[in-house]
This record gives structure tokens, C-alpha cells and sequence, in this order.
């Protein structure tokens, strides 16, 4: 049972994804499976989540080959939660693409594009594997050209081609230190390799290797200075897709980062410690200071996501339980509360007829719970309390004051000032203000209205339930700092009591 | 298209070639070099070719389905080879399982063939999508 | 062995870097292919050179020959290759769309992500939509 759970976040959307491409040509069949596929992930990803809490790591080998030989799917608390998360963004992200332009979006093969995309954002939550991480990415890749030029206008394409080189490039970083680590350690079995990491005598080598590593996710996760393709495309994708990949892609990054180099690097924190604490600094700030100078909500908000991957990286940066329990508490507490925002975008732009602040305005009268859909997911992410983001920050901050990291915790406090600042530039211009032209009149039909509003009101029950009753949430953070931090757990927990000869018989 | 008149009347004919030896590599690739990616490749150029002299309406008739379906029926292929392993408990996912019917001779019959013809199915399928696309988009 | 190994990726990567470095999508795409091969050959190098014996199990033998090649960067390479072949693919065919619909494939003159909001034409409504996809055609 347990390895059916485990193979389940995957195989569901690889076969959604099939069956959608089989029905290439009937939209509205595309439609009902992909839903249904999106609640049956939710419902695996839900079980595996209780699975992992009740018995702990749930490990399987694909195939019957013995640990470091074969790939292994390994789920801990902290790929647990993100399953759980890839599973919720899915049921929201697919109901709300059933409203306003479904029927041109699925004829242009949104259904079985998205269901690739989450099989790979799920594979690569689940694996325990460097090779088959890169094949994960991949996945994802491909999947998220495809979704980010659906509409093929001049602007996708351009901003489409932006975000293809620059990943292109990234990814080939990560398949040069796959062969550098390979070559190294002989073995790419993330378990193996923590093992054998310590002992390499070549440790230089091996640091540059990381380094490559570093870049590769950290161009994925946008990090300082790799950021510049995100703001160049996401908002030019179609709003369901844009709060798809603003709720998981760079996500991902920031996940192979916590699992590799609180993994494989841990012995080498020394290295790599600053300099993800520099890059978490000038990441944070540079994302604020350009939403801080963009009048398009897209843009404000696309720039919100570099700035928060700032934090995320706090934890990996200081080490410390409470640091890295911080960072899980705030991709969690993240991804629900940015996804939300592009939803809501998205409506807003229905609703007022533009995305340009200067050319909105009105909407608190024109659609009261547009307003407060906004609201929620915009305070939490300053950090107001008592929402969600005001706990993410609270355990990111205190973690850098315990661990006399002042510069990197005072950064962290201002630049939460300048995203309220960012968010009520967003609320005074698009809600407050008298509308400078009139709006377009009743825009949606029931059926798109529903499938708008559902997402954004569940979203939102999120949220408010992470800041209202936070103390599951940060245990369970907790407990998933204490596993990623116990390396010898994991790596019994994979390889068993691993061969004496393993390293060499590799090789 | 303003392919020869030969090569327009011959096409038809000529897909019949890469189809055989496509369907050819993908059983040989048991034992011996071949299998379901490289059958694949070799029956999408047949596909490409019989595009390009008759036109990519032409090709998407010949194919019955939209090129994307073929490959959702690959991978339905593959990820059920996977699942039949599941019949048997004692194995885990994606171990190949194997039958040998004697009808005069051993027939090598099992999973990994299925999941090859799901692999072949699926390279046709996106190599032909890759390519009609770069042809251009011309009215189906 | 493994010095001709590492001097061809040396020369492929900056070959590589050298072709990204250009506005010309074309070459960067070609950029990126180099920067592929280099990655896989890299890999393929990680995993012991110079022997020919292949990585079979001989017939009445138990185990593998000792100085049998290595499996495992030829199964990794063989992904990666059949990967960065559709990735280039992908990007192949978006630079064709791109030069359909902007009649040009320098990076530089391609503009039309980096309007603002304001200026730009209301960009998603469904009309420009389709209009656009016509222009891509």
C-alpha cells in the first residue's frame, strides 16, 4: 500500500496527461478528466501526507533494483508537504481554468501540457535520485514551454523565448554536475551519495560541482543574480498557467536546493552556508525594489515571487532546525498565497478590463469579495498578523536573530515592509480609487464565475487556516527541519545497512 | 505543395517501406539492436516524407488520429506495462513481467513488448507533432 | 584518454559559451546544442575511459569481466541525448514562430515582453489573441 501511495502522485497525472492527449480533439472530455485527475492527485497526495506523518519516510525501489543501483522514490515530511501543496495548486489551478477562455486554452492542449507539469514537479518532489532529478526537471520543462506559449501571441513568444534559452542553458549546468559528481563519487543516488561525500579526497572538485548545482536550481528557483527570465515571461502567460508556475516551478528550485545541500553539502556548509545567505539577501531585495517600480500587477507580482524565494533560502543558509523548519512553514504558507494572487489578478483583470493600475480602479465597490479575495493572500504575504505569512516571517526572522545573523534578519524585516508597500500600492490603485473608465459590464456567465471565485475562497480557507491555527503547521515544520537535518536517518532509511564495498563496486 | 508529380503518386507506396521496417526494428529490438524508439524514428520519417510530398493534411489523414493522441496512447501503453506488474504482489513497479507461449516455438510475449509499442507510439507522435509543426501551419 | 576527453568538452564548452554570448537566437540555439554535448560528454568520461570490453556477462561466467566497460553513463548519456533533442526541438520551432512574427531572429529587436502595459495593444484580449496566431502562421 505504502509503495502504491508512493508511486501514485505520479502516475495519476502521467495518466491524465495520456488520456487528455487522447482526446486531442473533445475539449470538455479533456476538461472533466483533467478535474478528476486533479482531485484523485489531491486525495493520493492527502494519503501519502498521513502515511509519512503516521509512519515515517516512505522509500521504494522502481523496479526492484537495490538502492544505489536503481532509482529510488524517497518521500519524506518535507517532499510530503509539497506533494500535498502540488496536489492542492492542481485542484485549484484546474477549476479555475474551467472559466473565462477554457475552451481556446484546451484546444491548444492545456490539459495534457498541465498534467505533465504536475507529474514533473511531482517527480521531482518524490525522488531520491540526482540523475532522475534532472529527468524531472526536464519534464517540467518542457511542459511549462509548452503552457507558457499556448496563446502564441508576439508577446508569449517573445517572452516564451527568453524563458527557454535561459533555462536551456540552466539545465545543462545541472547535467554538467550530475557528470562531475558522477565522476567524483561514483554514484547519483542522493543517500549514496551523502555516504560518500565526506570521503571524497578531491573536495575542491566537488565544491565546484555544488556550485554548478547551486546554479542550475538557483536559476530554476530565480534566485540573485539568474532571475532576469522570470520577470520577463510570466506575465505574459495566460493567468491559470501564470499561478501554476509562480506556486510551484520556482519552488521546485528552492526545493533541490533544501535537499541537496542539506543532503549531499552539509559537510561543506562552511562553502556554501554565505554564500546562500548573500544570495538570499540580494535576492529579497532586488525582487522587492523592482516590484517597488512596476505599475502592471503581473509584473508587482511576479517580482513578489524572487523576492520571497529570499527567505526560502534562509533556512539552507543558516542550518539551523529552526531556520530550515522556517523556510518549509514559508514554501508552504508561499505557494498557496501566490498562487492566489495571480488567480485573483487574473479576475481583476476581467472585472476592471486591464491589468495597468493606472487604468483601474473601483473594484472595492464593483466586486466586494474580488476585494477581500485580495486582501487575505496580500496581507499574508507582507506578513501581517495573525495570516500565514506573519509566521513564516516570525520563524525566519527569529531563526536568523538565534543564529546572530542580524544583517540577514533585519533585511528580512524590511523588505516585508516594502511588500506592504507593494501590495497597498496594488489595493489603493486597482480597489480605492474612483474607476478612471467605466467597467465592463456583467463579465461573467455563472459557470465562469464559480469556477473563478471556488479557487480563490479555497485559497484563501488556506491561509486563513495556516495563520489561525498555525501550531500543527509549525510542528509538522519542525519535525520536517529534524528529518532533513538527520542524515544518517535518511541514508539508512534508503540504502538499508549499505555493503561495505558499495563506492567501489560502482565504480 | 509543389512536389513532383512521381514523387506524389509514389508516396503513398513509399510510406508502405519505412512502416515494415519500423514495425520490423520494434519487435527485433528484443534481442538485437532496435526496439520501439528507434522503429519510432524510422516510421515518423516515413510520416514526414509522405508530409512533405502530399501535403500535412494528406499525413494527418494517414494518421487517422491528431499526432498527440497517438502519443496519449504510448504512454497509456507504457504506464500499463508498468501496472500489470502490480497482478503479480510479490514484484514491484516496473518489473517486466514475461509469458512464453509454445506455439511451435517460444513467443517471447511480454510486458517490455507492450511498453515498447507504447514508446514507439509515442516518438511517432511527437516527432510528427515536432515536425508538422515546423513545416508550418498548414490547414488540416 | 581522459586528457582528449576533457580538452574536446573545454573546446565545446567555450565554443558554446561563445555562440549564447550572440543576439542571434540561432546561434545560441546552435550554443546550446554544443553546450549539451559537452554536458553528455562529460558525463560519459565521468564513468571510466579506454576499455573495449563490453558490459556484458559472458556466457558461463558469474560476473562481469573486471575491465568491462561501464553501463551506466551510456544508459545517462542516452537520456540526456534523447532530452536535450527535444528540448532543442521545442526551441527550434519557437524560434521559427518568433521569426514569423517578428521577421527577425535577433534577440535584441524583439521587444514586445518589455512594453509596458499602458503602451502596448490590449494584449490578452481574445481578438489580439487570435490576431496574433494569425501572424505566427
Amino acid at each position: 500500500m505504502r509503495q502504491a501511495l508512493l508511486v501514485a502522485p505520479i502516475l495519476i497525472p502521467l495518466a491524465a496527461c495520456a488520456i487528455t492527449a487522447m482526446l486531442w480533439q473533445r475539449p470538455a472530455a479533456q476538461r472533466r478528466v483533467g478535474l478528476a485527475a486533479a482531485v484523485a492527485m489531491l486525495l493520493a497526495t492527502l494519503a501519502l501526507l498521513a502515511e509519512v506523518i503516521g509512519g515515517g519516510m516512505v522509500v521504494g525501489q522502481m523496479g526492484n533494483w537495490p538502492a544505489p543501483f536503481g532509482i529510488s522514490l524517497v518521500v519524506d515530511h518535507l517532499s510530503a508537504a509539497m506533494l500535498v501543496i502540488t496536489g492542492v495548486m492542481g485542484l485549484a489551478v484546474a477549476i479555475y481554468a474551467m472559466g473565462e477562455g477554457a475552451e481556446e486554452r484546451d484546444r491548444a492542449g492545456f490539459q495534457p501540457l498541465f498534467h505533465a507539469l504536475l507529474m514533473g514537479v511531482a517527480g521531482a518532489f518524490s525522488t531520491g535520485d540526482l540523475f532522475n532529478l534532472y529527468v524531472w526537471f526536464e519534464v517540467m520543462l518542457i511542459a511549462s514551454f509548452g503552457l507558457l506559449v499556448l496563446d502564441r501571441t508576439r508577446e508569449q513568444l517573445d517572452g516564451g523565448i527568453r524563458y527557454v534559452m535561459l533555462n536551456l542553458v540552466g539545465t545543462t549546468f545541472f547535467l554538467l554536475a550530475v557528470g562531475l559528481v558522477y565522476g567524483l563519487t561514483g554514484t547519483l543516488n542522493l543517500a549514496d551519495l551523502a555516504r560518500v561525500a565526506p570521503t571524497v579526497e578531491n573536495q575542491g572538485a566537488l565544491a565546484a560541482a555544488g556550485m554548478l548545482l547551486l546554479i542550475a536550481f538557483g536559476a530554476k528557483a530565480a534566485v540573485f543574480p539568474l532571475f532576469n527570465w522570470l520577470p520577463a515571461s510570466y506575465h505574459t502567460a495566460s493567468m491559470p498557467v501564470a499561478a501554476i508556475f509562480a506556486a510551484l516551478l520556482t519552488k521546485v528550485g528552492v526545493y533541490a536546493i533544501i535537499r541537496v545541500f542539506t543532503l549531499v553539502y552539509a559537510h561543506d556548509h562552511a562553502l556554501f552556508g554565505p554564500v546562500l545567505g548573500i544570495v538570499a539577501m540580494a535576492t529579497m531585495v532586488v525582487g522587492v525594489l523592482g516590484a517597488a517600480a512596476h505599475y502592471d500587477i503581473r509584473r508587482i507580482l511576479s517580482f513578489h515571487i524572487i523576492s520571497q524565494i529570499g527567505y526560502m533560502l534562509v533556512g539552507v543558509a543558516l542550518m539551523t532546525p529552526l531556520a530550515i523548519a522556517g523556510s518549509v512553514l514559508y514554501v508552504i504558507h508561499h505557494i498557496v498565497v501566490k498562487a492566489n494572487l495571480f488567480l485573483v489578478a487574473g479576475a481583476v483583470r476581467r472585472r476592471g478590463g486591464s491589468f495597468a493600475l493606472r487604468r483601474l480602479g473601483g473594484l472595492w465597490l464593483a466586486a466586494p469579495l474580488l476585494g477581500i479575495g485580495f486582501l487575505i493572500p496580500a496581507m499574508s504575504l507582507a506578513g501581517i498578523p495573525p495570516l500565514s505569512g506573519f509566521w513564516g516571517k516570525l520563524v525566519v526572522i527569529r531563526a536568523g536573530l538565534e543564529a546572530e545573523a542580524y544583517v540577514l534578519a533585519g533585511v528580512a524585516l524590511a523588505v516585508g515592509l516594502l511588500t506592504l508597500y507593494s501590495m497597498v500600492k496594488i489595493w489603493n490603485e486597482a480597489f480605492w480609487k474612483a474607476a478612471p473608465e467605466a467597467l465592463p459590464a456583467a463579465p461573467w456567465t455563472r459557470a465562469e464565475r464559480f469556477a473563478t471565485f471556488a479557487p480563490i475562497v479555497l485559497l484563501c480557507g488556506v491561509t486563513l487556516t495556516i495563520g489561525f491555527w498555525t501550531e500543527p503547521f509549525a510542528a509538522f515544520s519542525l519535525d520536517a527541519a529534524e528529518v532533513l537535518l538527520d542524515r544518517e536517518g535518511y541514508i539508512a532509511a534508503v540504502l538499508g545497512t549499505p555493503p561495505a564495498q558499495l563506492a567501489e563496486v560502482a565504480r | 505543395m509543389d512536389a513532383s508529380l512521381i514523387l506524389r503518386v509514389s508516396a503513398p507506396l513509399l510510406l508502405w517501406v519505412p512502416m515494415a521496417v519500423s514495425a520490423y526494428l520494434l519487435v527485433r529490438g528484443h534481442n538485437e539492436p532496435g526496439g520501439g524508439f528507434v522503429g519510432g524514428l524510422v516510421a515518423s520519417a516515413g510520416l514526414v516524407f509522405y508530409a512533405i510530398s502530399r501535403g500535412q493534411g494528406a499525413a494527418l489523414r494517414a494518421m487517422r488520429l491528431p499526432p498527440a493522441s497517438w502519443c496519449g496512447i504510448g504512454l497509456l501503453l507504457g504506464l500499463g506495462s508498468g501496472l500489470l506488474a502490480w497482478i503479480d504482489p510479490s514484484a514491484g513497479y516496473l518489473t517486466h513481467r514475461w509469458w512464453f507461449p509454445d506455439i511451435g516455438f517460444k513467443l517471447p510475449i511480454g510486458t517490455a513488448l507492450v511498453f515498447d509499442i507504447g514508446v514507439y507510439l509515442t516518438v511517432i507522435g511527437t516527432i510528427t507533432a515536432m515536425v508538422f509543426a515546423l513545416l508550418g501551419e498548414e490547414a488540416a | 584518454m581522459d586528457a582528449m576527453f576533457a580538452l574536446t568538452v573545454g573546446v565545446l564548452v567555450a565554443a558554446a559559451a561563445w555562440l549564447l554570448l550572440a543576439r542571434d537566437l540561432l546561434r545560441g540555439l546552435l550554443g546550446f546544442v554544443l553546450l549539451g554535448t559537452g554536458a553528455n560528454l562529460t558525463i560519459f568520461a565521468a564513468g571510466r575511459t579506454g576499455t573495449m570490453v563490453p558490459p556484458l556477462v559472458p556466457p558461463g561466467a558469474e560476473a562481469l569481466a573486471a575491465d568491462a566497460a561501464n553501463a551506466l553513463p551510456q544508459a545517462l548519456v542516452l537520456t540526456a541525448i534523447v532530452i536535450g533533442f527535444g528540448l532543442a526541438a521545442f526551441a527550434l520551432v519557437l524560434v521559427m514562430r518568433a521569426h514569423a512574427a517578428f521577421g527577425t531572429v535577433s534577440a535584441e529587436e524583439m521587444d514586445e515582453a518589455e512594453r509596458p502595459d499602458d503602451a502596448a495593444a490590449p494584449a490578452p484580449a481574445p481578438a489580439a489573441a487570435v490576431a496574433g496566431r494569425k501572424e505566427a502562421a
